[in-house]
């Protein structure tokens, strides 16, 4: 970690120049503040961007410990609540203290399924995510640092993809493979990785040409070794930055897959699914649509404006932050 | 300092150019040409036109000694220093070091010569990685090559760190926690951390501020010294080189024009690039800087696309005569010049000729280029 200024000052004067390495306990005190950091540093300034990853990790747990939900309500999330949680005339129930975000169509508790369905968004965004994140960074370093026929191959593949419409090719692999959990982050995860590769490729284009690439080699590194070890580092930032990004699109994506009907089969709980089931019932059970709807929406705008802070954390020019 | 004040101070590898010109050489260039394709723009046409950076160079460095490579900007310096580490593949030529020719190794055959040619490169701000720490910079050489555990890795690298005036406390910094002068001195902890023979330094210190490049100089100047080094040092500042080396070899267009010990190169100047280059060194006295010959080159280097014919030089040279147009001259002994000091020029400079009022006797029409439509030879303005 870093040090106030006067400690600094004092441990550099404390150095002892005659030539005695100094034992590891000294060595502690004089930190770099490096590049991550720094912008860990800026971010922590940065207030919405704080906001937003607390909501984010309060959701994170609410997955983790859904079945808490149940264990609180005593509902599990498929209990159809036939007698008790639907009206005399078959229609869901309001907000009570019973149901506290009321019941669905029939008769579930909207309350713990939203829990349930978290669990369903959160895992196939960040698994989706980290797999387009793999293939992008991989196909955008080779295609970048090889160049040549390398590069035309996969540049041409990275167009393929961005041109595939991607609802239309993702309905006709559902509907050939069924609905499921795995074929979901699949088919998002692959659509996605493209504009990763290029982001990686451009930065790559530009940074294998830089003095310590080639001091690197001058050295006698190996390729891998200047990929993954010299380059690697410095494009993190923008991918680390994008991927924030992706993941409430993939959320977004799956939820649309399973307004489809073509996520995850029921009775799994998920936000697309109780939407689409809830959009019947808007004129007479407005909670049945409003509550996983707000629940995606407070996801994804927290990701959203989680990422944008990442952002700018990490944008040199936002040195303003820092005092 | 001189050559002779490198030799006083003790244990010092055999500095004095006589001494250093009865070894064998360590590194021997013979031909050595370097040419790039251009780049073509059109999809369909492709470009056969080469950019001759580096042309039948022919040198030798002895062990010990440094030797000055100056040059105007673009004139191939940094390319031939590439070339001689290897970086890039020769296109013509042979480079034997110690011996042995690497000029055709493939990057496997290279790597055990990796640890006797390293280099120190100009930027201090590009050449180092800015998302790693200085101390995993500096350990690179020992990753890379496999030496030494870990733990002996961090003592050794603080060890380098400190060899070159660093706080070995601050191993775990990153490069832009460092000033300009501190990174060359990281650039050089790192050059030097598999105790190479040879190190080649492309322009080391025209990034830095003058009292810096001082301090620069003289660590290079120690360490050569305390570890019998032997540098090329690249530079466009003469003081600079003349300072450092022990010999100098003077660039022109791909080609070396004038090689000579760096005392005659600045007493006995031959070749007229030379004295101009020289002419343009500032001088402290200001009635000195007065009095002395100033020559202007008219005109911009010419394209290395499309070099001139005959001596590259004639299209700017004060003292050019119908013969340039037509031969190359070849490396030579001119006068009564000693066999180290060699110039490529048909009418050399005599010891006393003022340049200054020289004048090239070709029309501007026997001023030969390859021809390229729209390229202006620029020697009108000839006064």
């Amino acid at each position: 970690m870093s040090v106030d200024p006067s400690g600094l000052a004092e441990a550099v004067e404390a150095v002892d120049y005659t030539g005695v390495v100094p034992d590891a306990e000294a060595d502690k005190a004089i930190e770099g503040r490096g590049p991550w950091l720094l912008a860990w540093q800026r971010l922590r300034r940065d207030r919405v961007a704080m906001i937003s990853l607390v909501i984010i990790v309060l959701i994170v747990l609410m997955a983790i410990f859904a079945p808490l939900a149940t264990w609180i309500t005593g509902h599990p999330p498929n209990e159809q609540y036939r007698q008790i949680g639907l009206t005399p005339d078959g229609l869901p129930k309001g907000p009570t203290s019973q149901f506290w975000l009321g019941t669905d169509d029939l008769g579930r508790d909207i309350f713990v399924r939203i829990a349930y369905g978290a669990r369903v968004s959160l895992l196939v965004g960040v698994v989706a995510t980290g797999i387009a994140v793999a293939i992008g960074v991989v196909v955008g370093l080779a295609a970048g640092f090889f160049g040549g026929i390398v590069d035309t191959v996969l540049a041409r593949l990275v167009d393929v993809i961005l041109c595939v419409p991607f609802l239309l090719v993702a309905i006709a692999l559902v509907s050939i493979t069924g609905p499921g959990l795995s074929i979901t982050i699949l088919v998002i995860g692959f659509f996605s990785w493209a504009s990763v590769a290029r982001i990686v490729r451009g930065q790559v284009l530009s940074l294998r040409e830089r003095e310590f690439v080639e001091a690197a080699r001058s050295l006698g590194a190996s390729d891998r070794r200047i990929m993954f070890v010299d380059i690697l580092p410095n494009v993190l930032a923008p991918v680390i930055v994008y991927s924030t990004l992706l993941i409430p699109v993939v959320i977004v994506v799956e939820a649309t897959l399973s307004y489809l009907g073509l996520g995850l089969p029921p009775p799994t709980a998920d936000w697309g699914g109780m939407i689409s089931d809830g959009q019947a019932y808007y004129t007479t059970s407005w909670w049945f649509l409003i509550f996983p709807g707000a629940a995606l929406l407070i996801t994804t705008l927290a990701f959203n404006l989680f990422g944008d802070g990442v952002r700018d954390a990490f944008d040199p020019r936002s040195d303003q932050l820092l005092k | 300092m001189s050559a002779s004040d490198v030799s006083d101070s003790p244990g010092s590898e055999p500095s004095n150019p006589e001494d250093v010109l009865r070894d064998e050489p360590l590194v021997r260039l013979e031909g050595v040409s370097k040419a790039f394709p251009v780049q073509s723009s059109s999809l369909f046409k492709r470009s056969h036109d080469y950019v001759h950076a580096v042309d039948d160079v022919s040198l030798e460095v002895y062990p010990g000694e440094t030797l000055g490579l100056v040059g105007e900007t673009g004139c191939g310096k940094s390319t031939l220093a590439r070339c001689i580490a290897r970086l890039y593949d020769l296109t013509a030529g042979s480079i034997t070091f110690d011996g042995k020719d690497i000029s055709s190794l493939s990057r496997r055959g290279m790597r055990p010569l990796r640890r006797e040619i390293q280099m120190i490169f100009q930027d201090p701000y590009g050449s180092l990685n800015p998302r790693r720490r200085v101390g995993s910079i500096i350990g690179d050489p020992f990753v890379i090559h496999g030496i030494d555990s870990r733990a002996d890795r961090k003592k050794k690298v603080q060890e380098l760190m400190e060899l070159v005036g660093l706080n070995p406390e601050h191993y775990n910094r990153f490069p832009a926690e460092f000033s300009g002068g501190q990174r060359q001195r990281i650039g050089t902890a790192r050059a030097l951390a598999l105790r190479p023979r040879m190190v080649i330094c492309d322009e080391p210190v025209s990034a830095l501020d003058v009292s810096i490049q001082a301090q620069i100089i003289n660590m290079l100047k120690d360490l050569q010294n305390d570890f019998g080094l032997t540098y090329i040092f690249i530079s466009h500042d003469l003081s600079v080189v003349r300072h450092v080396s022990n010999r100098i070899a003077v660039m022109y267009l791909g080609r070396i024009v004038e090689v000579a010990p760096s005392d005659q190169i600045f007493e006995k100047t031959r070749h007229p690039y030379t004295r101009a280059l020289l002419s343009a060194l500032p001088v402290a006295d200001p009635d000195t800087a007065d009095r002395r010959e100033r020559i202007v080159l008219v005109g911009d280097i010419p394209s290395p696309t499309n070099p001139p014919s005959g001596c590259r030089f004639h299209t700017r040279c004060p003292k050019a005569r119908a013969d340039c147009v037509k031969i190359d001259p070849v490396l030579a002994q001119v006068f009564d010049d000693g066999a180290e000091h060699l110039t490529a020029c048909l009418h050399p400079l005599a010891l006393d000729e003022d340049m200054s009022l020289a004048r090239p006797q070709i029309e501007d029409s026997e001023i030969l280029m390859a021809p390229t439509p729209g390229q202006d030879t620029n020697t009108e303005g000839t006064p």
